[in-house]
């Protein structure tokens, strides 16, 4: 290779910047010919729109596929794996498996979630069963912990609903649309505090489906002792681990931001639980991944041109389950 | 009469004394007696029979555990006929040397109650009681305002200290003016002649680290995974755990112990166990916390946020760190390990209240505080169970003095002397540092407290007072010191060129056993050898070898600044193949 590489970007961060030029590539503005364009999504959604009429050459790659949001939108990420579960059911795929109770004993990997307002009566029923749990309700284009609510009663549900519905007489767009899941109120503490992992995962094909995972993710820790009391719902430094929650609240440190590497993680689960349910917790996580990208694999415009790093927001239980949450970028 | 056979029977009818009032005699007395009321029991053979039965139901290899921890907790059996403060230390240029840092320790301490007008103790009132123990999990929340406060001394402030010990008996072969110049024979800073383990010695009894052994840190890490190696040592963990016998537990932490079973076999080889008594007494430790506001509360707090809070390994676990190092503080039973030390605990004095007239007997008896006392006149034997408790007054408690006399009421007078804190230690700047790394392993707050105070009473303490004991940090620095000499003089040379002092970089490695430099993960595998080899002798081979591995760096650096900004980040190594690169270079 003689030529040397050309990278455009619309993210001016350093992070990505440096390690560019770190491999000797140049940078050329987003007009000119690049081989390498690490753009936002709009960036991406537009390239690719008809209109643009844009054509991809065999030597030009780009950061995300047409349709990412089939698993980073919270809403479409729950009907892709729903689909795929039921597919496997539909065959009776060894993998669909289900106990005795019913649930799926492979594919049990997201909380029960329902779309607000579509699946609202199924919810209901599902709420009846149990009717002390809590949920959370998450906006389904909304990042960062961005109007995510805790709810333990049907009332309250309600009243959102009519707040929500009264300031406009319009059907509710689809960004408007909330996913509500069952809230884990039973998950793992470290030294007393809750935290999630955040793994990222390189997609560079989806058929056939090849990812990697990223040694080096890591958990975020809320600042704030955990507590399932229900007076707290409204805390939010108790329920969130994202960092930009997180950054307000007293306790933020600098210095490693509530950070702690998935090599911590495991040296202190292999210390305290013991190797072997430490491994199983692993090999879940990683299953737990690809089942999600399977489930969007045959959805996915599967452009040659295209690549993904998506951000996998896992929580895990006291039990040492792992259950995948979200995924962003 | 060879001596060997005295100081056995000495240390056998010590162990049988100490055995005699515990709890593991009267279990073991109520199993024998369970044995003699069976109906099947006969008269004839009824001392074999339950000899028999009491090793088969395990009390045996219990009795067998509890002697090996004596054993390991009191290496020397001390020499009876010598006056106590000299079965403590010998030397005495060590013991004023140590006298003298307590006194300054104290006086530092004084200082700072009296600046900020704090007093060393003083009793919550109810409601800071109750809202305490609400907060106890999440302590790391509450954010008093300790700008004021500063640590007592850091490491350095100590090793000035050991730099400037002299043996006022010893004279070197040119006279004392000239031995007082490093450019002497004798090129390091420590000055003052002990005797430390050859090279040989050290092979010797590190033999374990010749190539030929497998270990966990090098065996386990590979390039090509080697499960053959991990699944052994996993089986091997699993029968040691099963035998339950502190002594196999110690000999298998020799060449690491596997992740997964480091926490067990850790507790088994230090003879720590935690039943319901345990937790009984550390939640009373607990209720002393709750009950005083101590002045060290706030420099454990203070260091906290210093060290741990500000640590990617460990920050997680700041909560976890004040409910042991609190409750740390509270235990009297971490006097008993001053007997095996040069260190004394630091006393204060109670101030006699001016009473209401008609105050007597029946008011003092009305006081309700108990605070652990350290009974100063049995400190001359370290046979008998020196402590008890003393009722203490309550109000103002007390007085911002230590250890020194007050012409004022009974102030001065032993029998209102206290141990200040209760368990008798001042924490320095990285004390917390002592526990942090065991959060890995214990999940639980009253698991961890025990094995850090088994640790700490019987390893750390030595790293912070002044003795000539082999294990204690003179003596562990003078091995670093003469070791790197007599491997590479030639880097030695250069350092001193550059007016680089090895031991100002080692020290504070040593001091901490250098948790909170290393990887966790390599960290443990270097306690592991701690516990197996049961003393601290790596801890310098190891400092040693950092030098000897980054000696092409250092040779290249030419300010002792320098030398530091090369040797800060020391998380990349590997501590295993380290060593041996000292003890068994290829």
């Amino acid at each position: 290779m003689s030529t040397k590489m050309k990278f455009a970007t619309d993210l001016e961060k350093s992070v990505l910047i440096n390690n560019f030029e770190k491999r000797g590539w140049t940078q050329v503005s987003a007009d000119e010919d690049w081989n390498f364009y690490w753009t936002n999504v709009n960036t991406t959604r537009s390239i690719f729109s008809l209109e643009n009429g844009y054509r991809l050459s065999d030597d030009q790659i780009i950061n995300h596929f047409p349709n990412h949001y089939e698993l980073t939108r919270k809403d479409l990420m729950v009907k892709n794996i729903k689909r795929f579960r039921k597919e496997l059911d539909k065959e009776s795929h060894p993998l669909a498996e289900k106990d005795e109770n019913g649930r799926y004993v492979h594919l049990d990997s997201i909380p029960v979630t329902f779309l607000l307002p579509a699946d609202y009566n199924l919810f209901v029923e599902e709420f009846r069963k149990n009717p002390s749990s809590t949920w959370i309700m998450k906006p389904c284009g909304k990042a960062r912990g961005i109007g995510i609510f805790l709810i333990n009663k049907l009332s309250q549900i309600k009243k959102w609903s009519r707040d929500s519905r009264s300031s406009s007489f319009v059907a509710p767009a689809a960004k408007d649309a909330y996913v509500i899941s069952r809230y884990i109120d039973n998950p793992l503490l470290i030294g007393g505090k809750k935290f999630d992992l955040r793994m990222y995962v390189l997609v560079t094909s989806y058929r056939p489906l090849k990812c990697y995972m990223y040694r080096l993710g890591f958990c975020r820790f809320c600042t704030v002792k955990y507590t399932q009391s229900t007076n707290e719902l409204d805390n939010m430094f108790v329920h969130l681990t994202n960092v930009s929650i997180q950054k307000h609240g007293e306790e933020y440190n600098p210095v490693h931001g509530g950070k702690w590497t998935i090599s911590n993680l495991r040296l202190y689960l292999e210390g305290t639980r013991g190797k072997q349910v430490t491994d199983k917790l692993f090999d879940e996580i990683n299953w737990l991944t690809v089942m999600s990208l399977k489930a969007v694999s045959s959805t996915m415009a599967n452009d040659r041109h295209c690549f993904e790093v998506y951000g996998y927001d896992i929580i895990i239980d006291d039990k040492l389950k792992p259950w995948l949450i979200e995924v962003g970028f | 009469m060879d001596p060997k056979i005295n100081e056995i029977a000495a240390s056998i009818s010590e162990i049988v004394k100490k055995l005699n009032g515990s709890t593991l005699y009267s279990q073991l007395k109520r199993a024998a007696q369970k044995e003699v009321e069976k109906p099947t029991a006969s008269l004839a053979t009824l001392k074999t029979d339950v000899v028999e039965a009491l090793k088969t139901s395990g009390w045996d290899r219990l009795l067998r555990n509890k002697i090996f921890a004596y054993l390991s907790s009191c290496q020397a059996s001390l020499d009876q006929s010598l006056p106590f403060e000299c079965q403590k230390e010998p030397l005495m240029y060590m013991r004023k040397a140590q006298a003298n840092w307590e006194r300054r320790i104290l006086k530092s301490m004084n200082s700072m109650c009296t600046e900020l007008s704090i007093p060393l103790a003083r009793k919550r009132p109810p409601e800071e009681q109750r809202a305490l123990l609400h907060k106890w999990n999440e302590m790391g929340t509450e954010e008093p305002d300790l700008s004021h406060f500063r640590p007592v001394y850091a490491p350095k402030d100590f090793l000035e200290v050991i730099i400037s010990l002299r043996n006022p008996n010893y004279c070197g072969l040119l006279g004392p003016e000239v031995d007082e110049k490093p450019s002497g024979g004798h090129w390091g800073l420590i000055q003052v002649p002990l005797e430390i383990p050859k090279l040989k010695d050290l092979q010797n009894q590190f033999s374990e680290f010749a190539h030929g052994h497998g270990h966990a840190g090098v065996d386990d890490n590979l390039d090509v995974p080697s499960e053959a190696f991990q699944n052994e040592r996993n089986k091997i963990a699993k029968k040691v755990l099963d035998e339950k016998r502190s002594v196999l537990a110690q000999y298998f932490c020799r060449n690491g112990c596997p992740s997964g079973h480091r926490a067990e076999i850790w507790q088994l080889a230090l003879g720590v166990t935690v039943n319901h008594l345990d937790v009984l007494k550390y939640e009373q430790l607990k209720g002393y916390v709750l009950q005083h506001d101590l002045l060290v509360d706030s420099l454990i707090y203070k260091d906290v946020k210093l060290t741990a809070v500000n640590d990617d390994y460990y920050f997680v676990f700041e909560d976890y760190l004040y409910q042991v190092l609190l409750v740390f503080s509270r235990d009297t039973s971490v006097l008993n390990h001053f007997a095996q030390s040069s260190a004394m605990p630091p006393k204060s004095f109670i101030r006699a209240q001016k009473e209401p007239s008609g105050t007597s007997a029946e008011q003092e008896s009305s006081l309700t505080e108990a605070i652990p006392v350290f009974d100063v006149d049995k400190l001359t034997s370290p046979n008998q169970s020196n402590f008890n408790y003393t009722l203490i007054k309550s109000k103002p408690t007390f007085p911002p003095h230590l250890g020194i006399c007050d012409d004022e009421g009974k102030l001065g007078q032993d029998e209102y002397a206290v141990v200040y804190p209760p368990n008798g230690v001042i924490p320095f700047h990285g004390f917390s540092m002592y526990a942090t790394p065991l959060c890995y392993l214990y999940a639980e707050p009253v698991g961890l407290y025990y094995i850090f105070r088994q640790f700490y009473t019987r390893y750390f303490h030595r790293l912070h007072a002044i003795s000539s004991h082999p294990q204690g940090i003179v003596s562990l620095c003078l091995l670093f010191e003469t070791t790197l000499q007599s491997l590479h003089p030639r880097l030695c040379r250069h350092l001193q060129e550059i007016g680089c002092q090895p031991l100002k970089i080692a020290f504070k490695w040593l001091v901490r056993a250098f948790a909170g430099y290393l990887a966790t993960e390599q960290l443990l595998l270097l306690w592991d050898r701690v516990i197996g080899y049961g003393n601290l002798l790596l801890l310098p081979i190891l400092a040693v070898a950092i030098f000897l591995f980054r000696q092409s760096n250092l040779f290249l650096i030419t300010s002792a600044s320098g030398v530091e900004a090369s040797l800060a980040d020391i998380t990349t190594l590997h501590v295993v193949p380290l060593i041996q690169l000292v003890l068994f270079p290829t």
